[in-house]
């Protein structure tokens, strides 16, 4: 599947959900905020959430250092 | 030349008339600016940057605490700090202040040399109009939430690792809070910190500037002007993107916002020390319900330090003269110091909390 993903075209494999691209990702559910065509996506709907060819994604990680 | 003279007098405005020309600010917010208490938690990267450019905009009182030393390694980006200060072993609150009376003597800079915690950040946060982050930690910024909200008071999250680097403002009652967006502290294995994946000063700088104009548009009366986004800054691609947080604060079932709960300040959850009587060691405890991943946090530690070894009970490893002993609950043991602060400080360096 073709996505916008944080500004980028990228080819991604086998996701069907938001969560299964955080998974992809080796990413764990908490520790992102995710915005799907420039709506938040709540944390609880990630797993509900469906991916669509083109979609435009974002993947914010929890950043801890400073 | 005697004080007296040296120093401007603090109805003197012309310091400040290049930011006073600027229409967002004006001469009301001036002010309004020099009236305004802040409270700074940690005096690293980003807290410099963060009381350089406070002090020098003539925020009335900063309140700096952080309970560090200075390290060769901390020049590159600390920009408050230098080798002298080095030598002497000044602690950072302490060298920051010494630094910033002579930057703006209009500002009254107080400095405290403290590991902030639940039990006395609500003291350090006395009086504060605005709490500022400039730690180096989740566990620190859920505390720092969980005051903000619980006393209504804004503060301005910033974090920042390798070139990357988040921040998002916090007005309780009205916008999501840092436990609405991220809901919880993500697990060692997971969460790489500047002293294991490196941070670049100039991302720093880029994040803390965000924060320090966050900060002078709501201590300057103009709150209505506030980024309510949580702003994700590449600096290396230089692309800042903003996310429209807002529905968060419905849609996620906060504890603070929510529930009226606050674990951290409260004790409940976060991390506590215990000196190890005779061993020169130090135990730290943290409270969680994950077991932690050994084979990441050895894969995150083998840049930075020598013979990280594991087994299925523990993983030790040796930084900074100091011997680590992770356990699978998040249990440390810091041998090789006796000080509590120094036993935190690393834990929150190379295994992250």
């Amino acid at each position: 599947m073709e996505l916008n993903l944080n500004g980028k075209t990228e080819q991604i494999q086998d996701v069907q959900t938001v969560a299964d691209l955080i998974g992809h990702f080796d990413l764990a559910v908490t520790q992102v905020a995710v915005e799907l065509n420039e709506e938040l996506v709540p944390r609880a709907k990630f797993a509900e959430s469906i991916l669509n060819e083109g979609d435009t994604v974002e993947i914010v990680t929890f950043v801890g250092g400073g | 030349m005697p004080d007296s003279a040296a120093h401007s007098c603090a109805s003197d405005l012309s310091r400040y008339s290049r930011q006073i020309l600027f229409k967002g600010i004006g001469e009301s917010g001036q002010r309004n600016l020099l009236a305004a208490r802040v409270t700074l938690v940690g005096c690293g990267a980003l807290g410099t940057v963060l009381a350089n450019t406070l002090v020098r905009a003539g925020i009335g009182h900063i309140r700096i605490c952080d309970r560090d030393f200075i390290e060769r390694d901390n020049l590159q980006r600390q920009i408050l700090f230098d080798e002298d200060d080095i030598a002497q072993h000044i602690p950072k609150a302490e060298a920051a202040a010494a630094k910033l009376r002579r930057i703006n003597p209009d500002v009254t800079v107080e400095s405290v040399v403290t590991d902030v915690n639940h039990k006395n950040i609500e003291r350090l946060a006395d009086g504060a109009d605005l709490l500022l982050d400039g730690t180096d930690n989740f566990e620190t910024r859920f505390l720092i939430n969980d005051l903000a909200i619980k006393t209504n008071r804004p503060w301005v999250y910033g974090a920042v690792i390798g070139a990357t680097g988040l921040c998002m403002t916090i007005l309780p009652g009205e916008t999501p809070c840092l436990r609405c967006v991220f809901e919880t502290i993500p697990p060692p294995e997971l969460n790489p910190t500047c002293d294991t994946a490196g941070v670049l000063g100039s991302a720093v700088n880029i994040v803390a500037s965000i924060q320090a104009i966050e900060t002078i548009k709501i201590l300057s009366g103009h709150r209505e002007a506030v980024n309510r986004n949580l702003i994700n800054i590449d600096a290396w691609n230089a692309r800042v993107t903003n996310l429209n947080v807002a529905s968060a604060r419905e849609t996620a079932d906060c504890p603070c916002c929510k529930h009226d709960t606050f674990e951290y300040l409260d004790g409940k959850l976060g991390s506590s020390a215990t000196t190890l009587c005779g061993r020169n060691a130090v135990q730290i405890n943290i409270s969680t319900e994950a077991t932690i991943d050994f084979a990441r946090v050895a894969k995150k530690l083998e840049a930075v330090a020598s013979a990280v070894k594991f087994n299925k009970f523990l993983l030790r490893v040796n930084v900074d003269d100091h011997e680590i002993t992770l356990f699978p609950d998040g249990r440390a043991i810091v041998k090789g110091t006796s000080d509590e602060e120094v036993a935190r400080s690393l834990y929150a360096r190379y295994i992250g909390s």
